[in-house]
C-alpha cells in the first residue's frame, strides 16, 4: 500500500450530503476485474454529459481543480455499497485524502486499505476549509497525519482524529494481511478451541 | 458476570485476538463471495503466493452480473460482465471453495443462497464484499458488507481486523396494522433515523412486532440495516429462527443440531444490557410507506404529499432541490397521484418466496396496467421453482409480468435490466440512489404487496384501498 504522511494540495468542495458510492462510481464500471484505471470514471454522472462530454460546472472539470488532491464534503459521504471501486476511483484521480462532517462505515475501512486518508472534523470546521476550497487551486489545504492537523490556505489549523493503529498502516504503508499473518497462531488456537465449542461451523 | 448484548455476546465469541488498544482480530464464520467484488482480492492471492485458508467455509456464488432472461444458457453477451463471472469460475475451482455456477438450480443472489442452503446459522460471523450482508442477521448472526481488501484478508486469514461498534436498539412494539410489512418496518426506521443514524453501531430489533415477522421478514428489516448506516442489523434467534435451518443442506444434523441448538438459545441480549441508543417505535403507527427522494431516507406514508425543500434543515435542504429535481417531482403533489412506467420485484431485499406469494395475492386474476413494464425476479433458482409448484409464476404471467430467472437484476442494474433516463420504477429493492436502476432512472421504494398493487393501477398504490376495493 501507497504511504501516507503529508500533502499539500488543491481542495474541491463538494458540499452535497449523503454523497454515495453509486455516484463516486456507476456500477457499470464495477465490471473490471482490475484494480486501477478508474480515476477517468469518478463521479462519472455527474462529471459526464450523456454524449461523454464533460459537464463544464462540476467541481473537478473546473480548470483550478484538475489536480484536486483534497475533497472537502458533506456528511456522510460515501454511503451505500462497499465496493472498494469507490476507493480505487478517487485514489486513482489523484484525490488521497477527504475531509468531512461524517462518513460512511465500510467506505470510511476501504480508504485506509488504500493509502487514503477519511479525517473527520465537527461541521464548524468543515466549513471554514468548505469555504478555502471554494477559492480554487489558490487555496492549498495542507494535510499532516504525524501531527494530525489540517492547515487552510491562510494558515488556520484544525487538529483531527485517527485510530493509532490506522495511522501507523497508513505513515508506513502497511500490508494488513502480513500483519495478521503475524499473528497466525492465535488464528490456529482460536479454531482448535472453536472446533471444541461450536463443532457445528 | 456483567449483563451483555446479543452482538457483545457473538462478538466475544469470535475474538481470535486482541491488541492493547482494542484492536482486535475477529473470526469470520462464513464468507460468501460474488463476482463483482472478489476478482481483485483473488488476484492478490495469486501475486503473494497465497491460498484460500478456510476454503470449506468460503462459498461463491455469481449474481449482479448474470441475465435473469431465459435465454441466459446462451451465454452472457457483454464481455466485461462474461469476464467477471468466467474469472469467478475459474477462481471457485482454482481455490477449492464452494460454488453454486449459473447453470446450477441452487443459484441466486448471495444473501438469498446462504441462508437458503444453511450456510448462515445462528452465533456465527458472516462477511461478504456486498453492504447487503446484513440481511444474515435475521438469524442471530453478526453479518456485515467488507470491501475488497477486506475480501482478500479474509480468504488468507478467516479474519477480519475489527473494532467493537456500538450497540443500538430499534424496538419495534405492538401488531402492524393490515398492509403494512417488514419493509414498512425497516424504511420507516430509516425514515427516523436518516442514513447515517447507525453509523458506528450494531441494531438488535427487538420487540413483539419484530418477533411476530417470520424469518423471511427478518431478512427484509435487517438487509437494509445498512441504509440506516449501521455496520450490521441484528434479530435474537428463536424458535421460528431454528425450524427454518432445520433440514437446510448444510445446517447441522442429529446429536450436531442438538449441541448447537442449546448454544443458540443462549444468544439474546440480557435483561438488563445496556444500549448506547434505543429507538422505539410503536408498530401501529407504522403505514404502508413509500420513498420520495433519491436516499433510502426519503420515506413517506403513500397518503403523503411530496415535500418541499424549506420542510428541511441545513445540507438536507439543497439535497431534497437536487432530489425533487431528479425525481421529477413537485411538492405538494400527492405520492398517490405519481404515475410510474416499471414495477420490479425482486432483489435481496424481497426476492423469496413469501415476497412472491405477497405479490401474488395482489395480482391473483388481475392484469397490469397497460403499457407498464413489469418484472418479477426470483431471488434463486429453488425460489422460482417453487413459485412455479405453488403457481404463483401462472398467475404472475397472466398477469403481464415477465417471469425471469434468478440474480440482482434491475436493483442495481448490472445486467441488462436497467431503467431509462426518466422511467420511474415502483421498487422492492434497497437503494434509490440517482443512477441506481440505470442512468437518470428513478426509483420509488416499496413493498411487494405495494409494488404489485401500482402495477394495476399505473400510480403509487395504497394498498389498503386496493383490497378495500
Amino acid at each position: 500500500m501507497e504511504k501516507f504522511n503529508s500533502l499539500t494540495g488543491v481542495a474541491a468542495p463538494l458540499p452535497l450530503i449523503n454523497t454515495d458510492t453509486d455516484m463516486i462510481i456507476p456500477k457499470q464500471f464495477l465490471k473490471t476485474i482490475k484494480r486501477t484505471g478508474l480515476g477517468v470514471n469518478l463521479f462519472s454522472e455527474m462529471r459526464y454529459k450523456d454524449d461523454g462530454s464533460e459537464k463544464p460546472d462540476f467541481i473537478l472539470n473546473q480548470k483550478a481543480y484538475r489536480d484536486t488532491q483534497v475533497l472537502v464534503a458533506g456528511e456522510n459521504f460515501g454511503c451505500g455499497s462497499s465496493r472498494e471501486h469507490a476507493p480505487w476511483a478517487i485514489n486513482d484521480f489523484g484525490i488521497k485524502c477527504i475531509i468531512a462532517p461524517s462518513f460512511a462505515d465500510i467506505f470510511y475501512n476501504n480508504c485506509f486499505k488504500n493509502g487514503i486518508l477519511p479525517i473527520v472534523l465537527p461541521p464548524e470546521e468543515v466549513d471554514v476549509l468548505m469555504k478555502d476550497a471554494e477559492k480554487g487551486s489558490n487555496a492549498r489545504i495542507s494535510i499532516d497525519l504525524e501531527t494530525q492537523t489540517v492547515t487552510s490556505s491562510e494558515g488556520v489549523a484544525f487538529n483531527f482524529k485517527v485510530d493509532p493503529f490506522r495511522k501507523h498502516c497508513l505513515m508506513n504503508g502497511l500490508d494488513d494481511i502480513d500483519l495478521t499473518l503475524e499473528k497466525q497462531t492465535s488464528i490456529q488456537n482460536f479454531e482448535q478451541q472453536a472446533a471444541v465449542s461450536r463443532p457445528w461451523v | 458476570m456483567s449483563s451483555k448484548t446479543l452482538y457483545d455476546k457473538i462478538w466475544n465469541d469470535h475474538v481470535a485476538h486482541e491488541a492493547d488498544d482494542g484492536t482486535c482480530l475477529l473470526y469470520i464464520d462464513r464468507h460468501l463471495v460474488h463476482e463483482v467484488t472478489s476478482p481483485q482480492a483473488f488476484e492478490g492471492l495469486r501475486v503473494a503466493g497465497r491460498s484460500v485458508h478456510a476454503p470449506d467455509k468460503t462459498i461463491a456464488v455469481p449474481d449482479h452480473n448474470v441475465p435473469t432472461t431465459l435465454d441466459r444458457q446462451k451465454g452472457i453477451d457483454n464481455e466485461e460482465s462474461r469476464i467477471q463471472v468466467e474469472t469467478l469460475d475459474k477462481n471457485a475451482e482454482d481455490f477449492g471453495i464452494h460454488y453454486y455456477p449459473v447453470d446450477d438450480i441452487r443459484q441466486g443472489i448471495v444473501h438469498i443462497v446462504g441462508p437458503e442452503q444453511g450456510w448462515t446459522l445462528p452465533g456465527m460471523t458472516v462477511v461478504c464484499g456486498d453492504s447487503h450482508t446484513a440481511t444474515h442477521g435475521a438469524f442471530g448472526a453478526l453479518a456485515h458488507g467488507i470491501g475488497t481488501s477486506e475480501v482478500e484478508h479474509v480468504l488468507a486469514t478467516q479474519t477480519l481486523i475489527q473494532k467493537k461498534s456500538k450497540n443500538m436498539k430499534v424496538e419495534v412494539t405492538g401488531k402492524l396494522k393490515a398492509g403494512v410489512t417488514a419493509k414498512d418496518i425497516t424504511l420507516t426506521v430509516i425514515g427516523q433515523t436518516g442514513t447515517a443514524g447507525g453509523t458506528g453501531y450494531v441494531i438488535e430489533y427487538s420487540g413483539e412486532a419484530i418477533r411476530s415477522l417470520s424469518m423471511e421478514g427478518r431478512m427484509t428489516v435487517c438487509n437494509m440495516a445498512i441504509e440506516g448506516g449501521a455496520r450490521a442489523g441484528l434479530i435474537a434467534p428463536d424458535e421460528k429462527t431454528f425450524e427454518y435451518c432445520k433440514g437446510r443442506p448444510h445446517a447441522p444434523k442429529g446429536a450436531a443440531w442438538e449441541t448447537a441448538e442449546l448454544y443458540w438459545k443462549t444468544l439474546f441480549s440480557d435483561k438488563d444490557a445496556v444500549f448506547d441508543k434505543v429507538l422505539t417505535i410503536k408498530g401501529e403507527d407504522i403505514a404502508p410507506v413509500v420513498t420520495w427522494g433519491t436516499s433510502p431516507e426519503d420515506v413517506l406514508p403513500v397518503t403523503a404529499t411530496v415535500p418541499r425543500p424549506e420542510d428541511f434543515e441545513g445540507g438536507k435542504v439543497e439535497a431534497v432541490k437536487r432530489s425533487l429535481e431528479y425525481m421529477g417531482l413537485i411538492p405538494g403533489m400527492p405520492l398517490s397521484e405519481v404515475k410510474i412506467d416499471t414495477v420490479f420485484i425482486g432483489s435481496c431485499t424481497n426476492g423469496r418466496i413469501e415476497d412472491l406469494r405477497a405479490a401474488a395475492e395482489v395480482l391473483r386474476g388481475k392484469k397490469v396496467k397497460d403499457g407498464l413494464r413489469c418484472m418479477i425476479v426470483p431471488g434463486s433458482g429453488l425460489v422460482r421453482a417453487q413459485a412455479e409448484e405453488e403457481g404463483l409464476a401462472e398467475i404472475f404471467l397472466n398477469a403481464g409480468f415477465e417471469w425471469r430467472l434468478a440474480g440482482c437484476s434491475m436493483c442495481l442494474a448490472m445486467n441488462p435490466d436497467q431503467l431509462s433516463p426518466g422511467e420511474r420504477c415502483a421498487a422492492t429493492s434497497n437503494r434509490n440512489f440517482e443512477g441506481r436502476q440505470g442512468r437518470g432512472g428513478r426509483t420509488h421504494l416499496m413493498s411487494p404487496a405495494m409494488a404489485a398493487a401500482a402495477s394495476l393501477t399505473g400510480y403509487l398504490t395504497d394498498i389498503r384501498k386496493l383490497k378495500h376495493n
